[in-house]
């Protein structure tokens, strides 16, 4: 694939193309995430009926799952390092280490979602449960892609595919990575700490 | 966007400064300390008036530590943060746009 | 690599006859996807003329029923939306294919496979969407679908699900499209080939695409919520639970103004290669083209509002984009000056191409002018929601784009085809499309002010209009007489056309220093270039490396993982017809199964 920096190919910039381009994707998402951040904002505090945030968020929690997913950046970084300098062992343990971090702050989603649905909170109950539902769900989403594409990467490595050389498939699964842990900054401030 | 064309080859992670895991850590535990302060701002009752400003101050903090560092625009190329930094741009003028268009300017109310 | 090298995984070189389909199907050639492209976006074209013509039919006379208003209200929305999204963009997106590598000096674009996958997404996505007629429940919202009127109350039926998903598919593939021409434009140029050396129409394609990357993703953004809410009960749009309708119209317009920029951005760019071209002389003043293209595109992005002042937004939202609209027509304006000048005192060849490019600059002007008056937000409540609208966008459209888009057809022709379109036939359906296209808005912009509505199906004789309608009926089949003679004009020439060489126009840019049409690596030697006229300028150096002993290099190879990946991208969106919770999840795995084995498959 992309990677293969065994051929060198020349380009106008010496950047690598793959890398490029993903950026680009990235500058692009943020107008899909902004359009969504957008539309909880101009539905804050519009809700004609309950649950209302300041009754129904659980801050303490959400600070937890906050912390997880930026531990999991972390552990991103080290995983690129580790890969960079072709360390199998450390590669394999930080990779899961995202992967497994990624998937409790997933795990701290659905116990949200689960209990705000018990709660009388859905899509369909009032503005804020529309638009917090599709913004953190959308977000969801995003790292749940995530995570599968790091399980298949972390295979890769386990196979003895991912060396040095191909670090820049890691590496543009961390941008991804990274991307979506700064979209949830911008989501935990806006939903939960303004009201 | 004045780039330099060449006959340059694909640049395979040379660069001179480089953040050392060491970095990595202690801006994970930099993150960390700034997410537990917005925490503790949100609970101070007499903060209230400030809240805002100071909880957009330590985001974008928080944001742009992250895309510098762990996303390494900070060594990479100028290239990337442009292609990035403008979109985002645009999404922070929309995002205002919309709150301003919609929550702050008076409008004709039907009938 | 030491030889050109292009392995077709799979496919023996002797099997001839079954492999055209399937070469077609696998191809990752910008050049033969940006024929496809420019295949079905000529295709769509009849179709939403013909979806005009029927209105306009429709409109001949007062109080007819040549159709029904139900009818009426699917064509009108699928003219518009054939025309912006199956027509404007793909035919934008099969010049960019074809022509920005080979201006640039490359041998493709930066991800040919993803660039297939553009392709069949778009396709599928537009087969699906005009599937729609076959169960007789054709979109019926308007090309910009307004909340609530597409809420499942008040459109009940599949109409607006076919319109959702069909553009949601859609907008992923001009997406993926931008990427890669934002990453060829800038990492993929020959040596010298600094961004203000590029010629003008890879500038506009490289603008264009960064509008696509941003505007498009807001449109998503507004569909989803849409679709949420028909399907699934959210409120975004109910006005009941605290919704607001015009969220919706914010978000569509802050993806339809740029659209509207998408549209016209390349057609300036292939204006400003035509020009010089037939004028034998540089573009006047290329790096002003430049700003003033990325100007409009960034202004663009401050005006989208001028489409609502009739909505009550308040005082000084309608003065912000009052003022914002009139200072957009001023970098757009002097495009019209710049072309203008450099005619003056070159050596103008008035052959069709150029005729087009003329008459482009002097119709996008006429439309321009009544943008203006739009753009004065108390002339805009009277003109809203008119005839007058109508004149305006379909004056800088058909002006603009269209007449741009044929003048670049006939320029390009001879370099994708190696033969010369009918110069005699060309000018002859040049002037039937032309006066038509007059005859049949110009009277709009009487009918507008006189207070016609638009997106009626009828009308009463006591506005007496009737004249004035039945010219501009009239007008369509004259425009309609000239589309079908140009296509005959296409078709004709492929056989019998003159045989061109490979720079028949002596133009200056380095599309023309390759075969007619190219070799499948385009260049022999990727040239390096010191000059923005490079085969004006150093002709002979060029030439020497393009058709020369060929350097090793790396072609990329034939896959099928796009068009079957694509059928799965617009297979899952189709599926969520299927009222079971669970329809879509084969679309998923086959859309993850082709992207795997995609990401593993070996490219060299």
């Amino acid at each position: 694939m992309a990677a293969n920096s065994a051929v060198a190919h020349r380009t106008s910039t010496g950047l690598d193309s793959w890398k490029l381009g993903f950026w680009v994707f990235l500058g692009s998402e943020t107008l899909f995430f902004g359009s969504l951040i957008s539309t909880y904002m101009v539905y804050k505090n519009e809700s004609v009926v309950g649950p209302f945030p300041t009754e129904i968020l659980n801050i303490p929690l959400t600070s937890v799952s906050t912390f997880v997913l930026l531990m999991s950046s972390l552990a991103m970084v080290i995983a690129l390092d580790a890969v960079q300098r072709g360390k199998r062992a450390g590669s394999l343990f930080w990779i899961m280490a995202v992967i497994a971090l990624g998937a409790l702050f997933i795990g701290f989603q659905a116990y949200e979602f689960t209990h705000f649905y018990h709660e009388g909170l859905t899509l369909q109950t009032n503005l804020f449960g529309s638009s917090f539902f599709i913004l953190t769900g959308f977000h969801g989403a995003h790292v749940t892609l995530g995570v599968i594409w790091l399980a298949i990467l972390w295979l890769d490595a386990l196979r003895g595919k991912l060396p040095p050389e191909k670090s820049l498939r890691l590496e543009i699964a961390g941008l991804y990575w990274h991307f979506v842990d700064i979209v949830w900054i911008a989501i935990f401030t806006l939903i939960y700490l303004i009201e | 966007m004045a780039t330099e064309s060449g006959t340059a080859s694909v640049q395979h992670e040379t660069h001179g400064a480089h953040a050392t895991v060491g970095t990595y850590v202690l801006i994970g535990v930099i993150l960390t300390v700034i997410t537990a302060v917005e925490v503790a701002v949100f609970y101070i009752p007499a903060l209230a008036s400030v809240l805002v400003p100071i909880l957009i101050v330590l985001s974008t903090t928080k944001f742009v530590i992250v895309v510098l560092f762990y996303m390494h625009l900070r060594y990479d190329s100028p290239l990337f943060r442009r292609v990035f930094f403008g979109p985002l741009l645009l999404a922070l003028f929309v995002v205002i746009g919309l709150i301003v268009l919609f929550k702050y300017l008076p409008r004709f109310d039907p009938i | 690599m030491a030889t050109v090298d292009t392995h077709v995984p799979g496919a023996a070189p002797a099997a001839a006859r079954r492999s055209v389909v399937w070469d077609l199907m696998t191809t990752v050639d910008h050049k033969k996807i940006g024929i496809l492209y420019g295949v079905s976006a000529l295709v769509f074209l009849l179709i939403g003329g013909l979806e005009a013509l029927i209105m306009r039919i429709q409109l001949s006379r007062p109080e007819n029923d040549f159709i029904s208003a139900d009818l009426y209200n699917q064509l009108f929305t699928m003219h518009g939306t054939t025309m912006v999204f199956l027509v404007g963009m793909p035919i934008a997106v099969a010049f960019f294919n074809y022509i920005v590598p080979l201006q640039i000096g490359a041998r493709d674009v930066a991800f040919p496979r993803l660039n297939a996958l553009s392709f069949w997404i778009f396709l599928f996505g537009a087969i699906f969407m005009n599937a729609s007629f076959f169960v007789g429940q054709a979109p019926n919202g308007g090309w910009f679908g307004y909340a609530n009127l597409t809420s499942r109350t008040y459109s009940p039926g599949l109409n607006i699900d076919f319109w959702a998903l069909g553009l949601q598919a859609l907008g992923v593939a001009s997406i993926m499209g931008g990427i890669n021409f934002v990453t060829t434009i800038i990492n993929l140029r020959a040596p010298g080939m600094r961004l203000m050396r590029m010629p003008l129409f890879t500038w506009m394609a490289f603008i264009t695409s960064f509008l696509i990357l941003t505007a498009l993703p807001v449109l998503a953004v507004a569909l989803f919520l849409l679709t949420f809410d028909r399907f699934w009960g959210t409120l975004f749009f109910s006005t009941t639970a605290g919704g607001d309708p015009m969220l919706w119209q914010h978000l569509f317009w802050l993806f339809g103004h740029p659209e509207v920029y998408i549209l016209i951005l390349p057609a300036f760019g292939m204006i400003s290669e035509v020009i010089p071209t037939f004028s034998r002389k540089p573009l006047f003043g290329y790096a002003v083209m430049v700003y003033s293209g990325a100007l409009i595109g960034l202004i663009g992005w401050g005006v989208w509002a001028h489409h609502m002042f009739a909505t009550g937004m308040g005082p000084i939202a309608d003065a912000y984009f009052t003022i914002s609209t009139m200072i957009i027509a001023i970098p757009t304006g002097v495009k019209i000056f710049n072309w203008i000048a450099t005619m003056w005192g070159g050596s103008v060849r008035l052959n069709t191409a150029m005729l087009y490019a003329i008459a482009a600059v002097a119709t996008f002007t006429m439309g321009g002018v009544s943008g203006v008056m739009h753009a004065t937000s108390p002339h805009n409540l009277q003109q809203t929601d008119t005839y007058f609208v109508v004149a305006h966008f379909h004056y800088v459209l058909l002006g603009g784009l269209v007449l741009g888009l044929f003048g670049g057809l006939y320029y390009w022709y001879p370099k994708i085809t190696g033969r010369f379109m009918n110069e005699r036939l060309g000018k002859i359906s040049f002037w039937f499309y032309f006066l038509g296209l007059h005859l049949t808005f110009l009277p709009m912009h009487w009918t507008g002010l006189l207070g016609m509505p638009r997106r009626v199906f009828t009308y009463s004789s006591e506005l007496g209009l009737d004249t004035l309608n039945l010219m501009s009926t009239v007008g369509g089949f004259v425009q309609a007489v000239g589309v079908l003679l140009l296509f005959v004009n296409v078709f004709r020439s492929l056989k019998s056309g003159e045989r061109a060489g490979r720079n028949p126009w002596g133009a200056a840019t380095l599309e023309w220093a390759t075969e007619s049409p190219p070799v499948e690596h385009n260049f022999q030697k990727i040239p390096t270039v010191h000059s923005r006229e490079p085969l004006w300028l150093e002709r002979e150096r060029i030439e020497a490396d393009a058709f020369g002993p060929a350097e090793p290099m790396h072609m990329p190879p034939s896959s099928y993982w796009p068009i079957v990946t694509a059928a799965g991208v617009v297979g899952t969106f189709a599926l969520f017809l299927v009222p079971v919770w669970w329809a879509p999840l084969p679309g998923f795995a086959w859309t993850f199964i082709g992207v795997l084995n995609w990401a593993y498959e070996p490219t060299h």
